[in-house]
């Protein structure tokens, strides 16, 4: 008959439509800046720079300015400054620093080949998306003040992956302690009188 | 079916352009549609030539989105491409990046672990709902059913959405193939959402099907209106389900069988008549289709790596040599082409959209229907405009 399938959708509509009202799993949607959903771990937004220190993240940055991510980024949204001197990284050993590190966010796509391209770890996906500026050009150009951020907010947001950065870290740092303990060791006895009296300084831990 | 014999192209309403000033019929009127027009699925414009209500000439224009795809392409390396073909067809990011993944491993000769393949073969057909059952709610738009059609249709995607979020960080930017494996491995659970998705993927094509596939007011919109006979639809190279709704029995999965789809069950449903209306069937039934395959795919998933050892992410340089790889895409068959030179960027980057190639035909399937007719038409090829302009 001519309208059945016509009356058929609207009682498909009208199931929706009571439905809507009592059933949890219609309600699909979410008053945004009241509700918010939990963002999954996965997810990312824009990069930003990991620092061991909270208290001095200028001085713990992981990244040592070796410019492997503004080489890989696609739409070329970094721009890093080496620095002219070098600081201890986490394992003791005498590194560069970037002594500028922009990313401009409104040229960033979040793709994450920074981050999967980096040797070091230092640069990981953010998580924050509420970023709107009134100014486009310094507004979302983040310089490494604003991009530096500790391992434990890194923790906090990609829990998984930060544990397994951390394990990562841990056997680099452990591989640098005995090789500087091997370096000792091997220095140690061939001046062997000296060495009593000055043994060789171990890098800082 | 024979097709060497390329049959003349016949509009189906016969000469292009009748004579004009006669007492009964006015001037033809050209009418602008687009760029903006919001049923013109993006930047897309139809240059609408009109004898009254009908239609005697369009003429499609686009380039609006044109983004240097290719250009690009050619001059970032060759894991620098692979964001970029994210934005391809938003809506099918992850099968763009297959594709384009496949052509370069097969550049490469870059051995892919099961359990990745297994991974890419559930993302696609994940895909292939979500953009199937956009293109339904899509389709329903342009033929007038505001609203209802549609937002069903999305709260469906939004699901499927979430786990490609869960899964690569990003809802449709997925940015997630790699050259030898997947980037990441899914997440506790996200294999028991997915099944729990394919089991209730046909319960909403059922509610979605009660809805609107009887509907009287559809099939008086989209049956006999835009039909494409088979033997026009492979002279103009036309994939995908547009060519299988005009009843060619051709799809990339069964013919090339890249990937692990040899080892699948499922069926490539066929329509009879080639108009608006058996489009929309045929991705209702295709969805059908992928819902059996994500549900055998999901039982069988092996456990192991889902990158190869092998695979290197920096100074990837193929050897010196070229290829094209194609994949069943949801819109058709999407294929990259590539040159290498032995260089870290490919010397030649080519995309063949489908998209772009199903859309060649929009004047063929118009001529002589009305303008609300071209809108519906439209909408059944199933265009994005990031793919057609790239």
């Amino acid at each position: 008959m001519l309208g059945t399938g016509l009356l058929q959708g609207l009682a498909v509509t009208a199931r929706n439509l009571v439905g809507s009202f009592h059933d949890p799993r219609r309600f699909v949607t979410t008053q945004y800046p009241e509700e918010r959903t939990a963002l999954p771990e996965a997810y990312r937004n824009f990069p930003f720079l990991v620092c061991d220190g909270a208290d001095d993240p200028m001085g713990t940055l992981r990244c040592v300015a070796c410019q492997i991510c503004e080489k890989e980024c696609p739409p070329q949204c970094i721009y890093i400054e080496k620095s002219r001197d070098k600081k201890p990284d986490a394992n003791g050993k005498m590194q560069l620093y970037p002594a500028v590190f922009d990313i401009d966010i409104s040229v960033c796509m979040s793709c994450q080949i920074c981050v999967e391209v980096c040797p070091f770890d230092a640069i990981e996906m953010d998580q924050v998306f509420e970023l709107s500026a009134t100014d486009r050009f310094t507004g979302l150009m983040l310089d490494r003040g604003a991009l530096a951020k500790p391992n434990s907010y890194f923790h906090r947001i990609h829990p998984t992956q930060a544990a397994e950065v951390d394990a990562r870290l841990a056997v680099e740092r452990a591989a640098a302690e005995r090789k500087a303990q091997a370096a000792a060791a091997k220095a140690a006895p061939r001046p062997a009188p000296a060495a009593a009296e000055q043994p060789p300084a171990a890098p800082a831990a | 079916m024979s097709v060497s014999d390329n049959p003349p192209l016949e509009s189906p309403a016969g000469p292009l352009v009748r004579s004009v000033r006669d007492d009964f019929h006015g001037d033809l009127l050209e009418v602008s549609m687009g760029p903006h027009h919001p049923s013109t699925h993006g930047v897309f414009r139809m240059v609408v030539t009109l004898d009254g209500e009908t239609i005697a000439k369009l003429k499609p224009v686009f380039g609006y989105l044109h983004r240097n795809h290719e250009k690009i392409g050619e001059n970032t390396s060759y894991l620098g491409s692979m964001p970029y073909t994210d934005r391809l067809d938003y809506l099918c990011s992850m099968t763009n990046n297959w594709a384009y993944a496949l052509a370069v491993e097969r550049l490469s000769g870059q051995a892919v672990p099961e359990r990745a393949e297994y991974l890419r073969i559930i993302l696609a057909e994940l895909t292939r709902l979500l953009n199937h059952t956009c293109l339904a709610g899509f389709l329903l738009q342009d033929s007038g059913a505001s609203g209802t059609p549609l937002m069903y249709a999305f709260r469906e995607r939004e699901k499927i959405l979430d786990l490609f979020e869960a899964l690569s960080g990003s809802r449709m930017m997925c940015n997630y193939q790699r050259f030898g494996g997947c980037r990441a491995d899914a997440p506790p659970g996200w294999l028991d959402a997915a099944r729990a998705l394919a089991g209730g993927f046909g319960r909403f094509l059922d509610e979605y099907e009660e809805l609107i596939t009887g509907n009287e007011i559809l099939m008086a919109r989209t049956q006999g209106v835009g039909r494409l006979p088979a033997a026009l639809a492979v002279s103009a190279g036309v994939t995908g389900p547009m060519l299988r709704a005009a009843g060619v029995d051709y799809d990339v999965r069964k013919v090339d069988g890249y990937g692990l789809y040899p080892r699948f069950n499922f069926r490539v449903p066929l329509g009879a008549h080639g108009d608006t209306y058996d489009r929309y069937m045929i991705r209702i039934l295709e969805m059908r289709e992928s819902i059996k395959i994500l549900q055998q795919a999901l039982r069988d998933i092996p456990d192991g790596p889902i990158m190869d050892p092998k695979a290197r992410l920096r100074g990837f340089r193929p050897k010196q040599g070229e290829v094209y790889s194609r994949i069943e895409g949801p819109k058709g068959e999407i294929g990259f082409y590539l040159i290498s030179d032995g260089g870290p960027n490919p010397y030649r980057y080519r995309v063949r959209p489908p998209s772009f190639i199903n859309l060649t035909l929009l004047e063929d399937l118009c001529l002589g229907h009305t303008v609300a007719d071209a809108v519906v038409i439209l909408g059944s090829i199933d265009i994005v405009l990031g793919e057609v302009d790239r």
